[in-house]
């Protein structure tokens, strides 16, 4: 390739694409993603799509497909109206995690735009989410659209033969619990979409062949008083049933005492399906910092090669710029740390440390800092870290200075809140420390788990939140949500919320003191 | 080369069955959102899209969620200026939501004040859900059917105007090739060969002689061949095949009738006006075609257009009668009842000519009602009588003799109304599924 910027080494010229160009510049950044950045990809399938349909993939989770439901309805309603306002304009593309890698891209994009999008989701989000641990762990890429595809057919076969209203409120009640049904520490089984029919359907059989009307006879255990033996009857009921359960859609699933199996079969699937997104959920700040990174990187490379002319660089800057831009607190138009922004500072900062660090750098990052092998480090961080573990271990002084992080003190009963840290030699470890641990989604949502089930006595299912730091749950939604686990077990549901550390019950609701 | 797939051309609408579902799911909320809408609204604009604020009852999503007003937290926010560590600030207002937790402002903050839009066919499905022609008029609806004939297929009977030519000659070809029929052609040739020979006479006996009695009896044979395998035999023949399709009769005929004489004011005329604009649209659902006429009485009637209908008065007495029969001059006129649905709304203050009122009551008796699928009577009272005649049956003299007709038609409705409000609610009972506005006439 020609290092001299001839036009006819252009790319492409003008802003309008064809499939000729989309190609040609596809496989432009393919040498370089692959050659220089050393990126693993899954195959790419590129989609190009219209702006309805974009927003039809909003509302379906960014999923090709997903089973039906109101909520889904409801979610489309309201981008439609977002975006006719024009408060909210549309994503450029979205790439889902699956085996061929499938990106959408908008027909309204320029060619230049095409490319930068090319480049952010069908290299940089492509090699994520084929190399993240994460991902490699937790979702199985290949299976994923086989998947949607036979609970789309179930849904559906179940709507057939029980009718709408018994699907929907068993849908309803699953997708209550959604953060709820992943497993955060155990390592799920792997799916596999071609067995999946087979096996519910096995499932089924199995269930009613040994169904046994004969053990619901049998005399009660006598009542005994001693505590001791109460105490061990526990312990082993717990252990019999897996307990304490932090995945309540499954131990549902496994335990309800009332659902259908193919009730149960559609706990499994909104279970699964909110299983496959906890991951993503886990790496917005890698991911998309990850994607930004691998674009900016690339066209920039593209231009120094003489494949893009400077008024399509100008135009992809211009984009790359409005995606990472971050205003201060006090502006208006803040809303949050923006992910983008982040994460691309941090990636930038880690290149930075590597090629040209200062003596500061040397002391915190003392294992790669001037290691002179920015590509390798960030490999390597892309593909053992989650936005926790990765802000922990990567943000730099330099980065918290040149954002002017400051960590903020918030006791709900004051009415002011309290500057803790700000960017200073004091201050660094502890921004960095309360910014990761707000993205720890294990300290952000509310754990809560399946503690004890009274199965001989009045067969209350007994669930512990365990508060921390006193943040209780907010009541309406906890009662609205409670009645639907009821739904679901078929007797009377308990939340205790006890506090992290001294065990001391802060809270106590049943579902049967609330009304309705 | 990737893969690249152009989905452009796929179906759009792929989250259509689950906005139903939602609208479905929020039917109760969005209805009354609706009704509100357009008894506050003008009614002409009833027949558009509506916007409508997000339904929340029967649509949140509910999941456990940490309550922001407890508990402590840290956040960490960026464009730091000039605070150092120990500073305090105050909290932006009180008890609700904290600065910082603004960046988590999720859809639940913004569905306050989110409105969105039903299309018109939403709208209307919304408001005229359990709003059904009363099933004695879906009866003779059905009754109203015309027939049309439509093409099916080919028939062996049938009469000379519907010979299907083309059929015909090809069943004749097929026969005439399977019965080998001479071909005139071949008829000619031997002719001409006869007549050669005849030209030289030969003697009998001699060859040639024998060739032209040869070649004569062939022709015998040939054309009474021909004669037999006729050229177009009756079993070739086919006719088309009509069959008679019954037809919903899909027009419509909406008769407005109003008193317009001065005790009629512009209150008045707007609720009437409100009532004739449900009625239209209404039966807009119904038909593919609908034609209004309007009539206005005093103590003559005249057909009018509907900008003189609904604007300018004109003074002089009430004689309900000739609005009655103006408009049966007009069905017999223009509207004939075996290709037209008659609906006919009258609305008036009450007030008639002494006398006239049996005479309205023999005109709808013994000809318009045998005429009009729906006949709606509506009489606009003062806000202070309505408290008094609600609840009687004690009237204006027009109203006690429609009582009469009331009795012996079902397919005709009279009811009171005094205020806007009332409009849509007596609409719904005029045409209430089951009959009961009956109870109330």
């Amino acid at each position: 390739m020609s290092k001299s910027a001839r036009p006819s080494d252009l790319l492409f010229h003008g802003s309008d694409w064809s499939f000729a160009t989309l190609s040609r510049t596809y496989d432009a950044i393919k040498e370089i993603a692959l050659d220089d950045l050393g990126l693993d990809c899954y195959p790419n399938q590129l989609e190009i799509i219209s702006s309805e349909q974009m927003l039809d993939a909003y509302s379906s989770n960014g999923m090709p497909l997903i089973y039906q439901h109101w909520s889904f309805g409801k979610h489309f309603v309201y981008e439609d109206y977002l975006y006719r306002k024009g408060r909210r304009g549309l994503a450029y593309e979205i790439v889902i995690n699956s085996n061929p890698c499938i990106s959408y891209l908008m027909e309204e994009n320029t060619m230049a735009l095409q490319a930068l999008v090319t480049a952010h989701a069908a290299f940089g989000h492509n090699h994520f989410f084929k190399n993240n641990y994460l991902f490699r762990q937790w979702t199985d890429a290949s299976a994923i659209l086989d998947y949607m595809e036979f609970a789309k057919g179930y849904v559906t076969r179940c709507e057939e033969r029980y009718g709408f209203a018994e699907v929907e409120s068993i849908l309803d009640a699953a997708h209550t619990l959604m953060d709820q049904a992943v497993f955060r520490y155990r390592r799920p089984p792997r799916i596999s979409s071609a067995k999946e029919q087979a096996r519910a359907r096995e499932r089924l059989e199995y269930e009613e062949r040994v169904f046994s009307d004969l053990w619901r006879t049998l005399p009660h255990s006598k009542q005994s008083s001693d505590p001791d033996e109460e105490e061990r009857d526990a312990q082993e009921r717990k252990k019999s049933l897996n307990l304490p359960e932090e995945n309540l859609l499954y131990f549902l699933e496994k335990n309800s005492l009332i659902l259908e199996p193919w009730q149960r079969e559609i706990l499994r699937i909104v279970r699964i399906v909110a299983q496959y997104f906890y991951p993503q959920r886990q790496t917005k700040v890698m991911n998309e910092g990850c994607a930004t990174f691998v674009h900016y990187t690339i066209m920039n490379m593209l231009f120094d090669k003489g494949r893009i002319s400077e008024g399509h660089l100008l135009e992809m800057l211009h984009s790359h710029s409005n995606v990472v831009f971050q205003p201060g607190f006090d502006d208006p138009r803040y809303s949050g740390l923006n992910p983008y922004a982040l994460g691309f500072g941090m990636m930038q900062d880690i290149e930075r440390i590597c090629m040209t660090p200062t003596s500061e750098d040397r002391d915190w990052f003392p294992e790669f800092a001037g290691n002179g092998d920015w590509r390798a480090t960030l490999l390597d961080a892309w593909a053992n870290h989650r936005d926790e573990s990765f802000l922990l271990q990567y943000l730099s002084p330099a980065l918290i200075r040149k954002m002017r992080l400051f960590a903020l003190d918030d006791e709900a009963k004051e009415n002011h809140y309290k500057v803790a840290s700000i960017h200073n030699e004091r201050g660094y470890e502890k921004v960095r420390s309360s910014l990761a641990r707000n993205y720890d989604l294990g300290m952000i949502q509310p754990n809560i788990q399946v503690v004890d089930v009274d199965l001989l006595g009045n067969r209350q299912l007994r669930l512990q939140h365990t508060v921390r730091e006193g943040i209780v749950l907010s009541e309406s939604t906890r009662d609205a949500t409670l009645r639907h686990v009821r739904r679901l077990w078929g007797y009377d549901v308990s939340l205790v919320g006890v506090e992290g550390n001294s065990d001391r019950v802060i809270y106590e609701t049943s579902t049967d003191k609330l009304s309705g | 080369m990737p893969n690249f797939i152009d989905r452009r051309l796929n179906p759009k609408d792929k989250s259509l069955s689950n906005r139903q579902r939602f609208l479905r799911r929020a039917r109760v909320e969005l209805k009354r959102s609706v009704h509100e809408q357009i008894k506050a609204g003008k009614i002409v604009d009833v027949d558009a899209g509506h916007s409508v604020p997000f339904p929340i009852d029967g649509t949140s999503e509910p999941s456990f969620q940490t309550d922001r007003s407890t508990g402590r937290r840290e956040h960490v926010l960026p464009g730091n200026r000039d605070f150092i560590s120990g500073d305090r600030l105050p909290k932006p207002g009180q008890g609700g939501g904290t600065g910082a937790g603004k960046g988590a402002a999720s859809e639940g903050d913004m569905e306050d004040d989110f409105r969105f839009v039903l299309s018109r066919e939403e709208v209307l499905d919304l408001f005229f859900e359990d709003l059904e022609l009363p099933d004695m008029i879906k009866s003779s609806l059905k009754e109203a059917v015309t027939f049309k004939p439509r093409r099916a297929g080919f028939t062996i009977a049938g009469s000379p105007t519907n010979i299907n030519v083309g059929r015909t000659m090809r069943n004749s070809f097929g026969r005439r090739i399977a019965l080998q029929r001479p071909k005139q052609a071949a008829v000619d040739a031997l002719a001409e060969e006869i007549a050669k020979l005849e030209e030289k006479d030969p003697k009998p006996g001699s060859a040639p002689f024998k060739r032209l009695e040869e070649l004569r009896r062939e022709m015998e044979v040939l054309e009474r061949r021909r004669k037999v395998v006729a050229y177009i035999d009756p079993v070739d023949i086919r006719f088309n095949r009509f069959e008679p399709m019954p037809l919903p009769n899909a027009n419509a005929v909406m008769f407005c009738l109003m008193d317009v004489s001065g005790s009629m004011g512009e209150r008045e005329k707007d609720l009437a006006k409100r009532f004739f604009v449900l009625l239209h649209l209404f039966l807009k659902r119904r038909y593919d075609r609908i034609d209004i006429v309007f009539i206005r009485h005093t103590h003559q009637a005249h057909e009018v257009d509907e900008e003189t209908f609904f604007r300018s008065t004109q003074s002089g007495g009430t004689v309900v009668s000739t609005a009655l029969e103006e408009m049966q001059r007009i069905i017999l006129d223009r509207y004939p009842s075996r290709d037209w649905n008659i609906y006919a709304a009258q609305a008036s203050d009450g007030d008639n000519l002494a006398g006239d009122s049996d005479h309205c009551v023999n005109l709808l008796n013994n000809e318009l009602m045998k005429l009009c699928q729906y006949y709606a009577y509506v009489e606009i009272l003062d806000e202070r009588e309505s408290a008094i005649f609600r609840s009687t049956d004690n009237g204006t003299s027009l109203w006690r003799s429609y009582r009469l007709v009331g009795e012996n038609w079902r397919n005709f409705q009279m009811t009171r109304i005094a205020k806007p409000g009332d409009i849509y609610p007596v609409f719904r009972q005029l045409f209430a599924k089951q009959s009961t506005a009956a109870k109330n006439s």
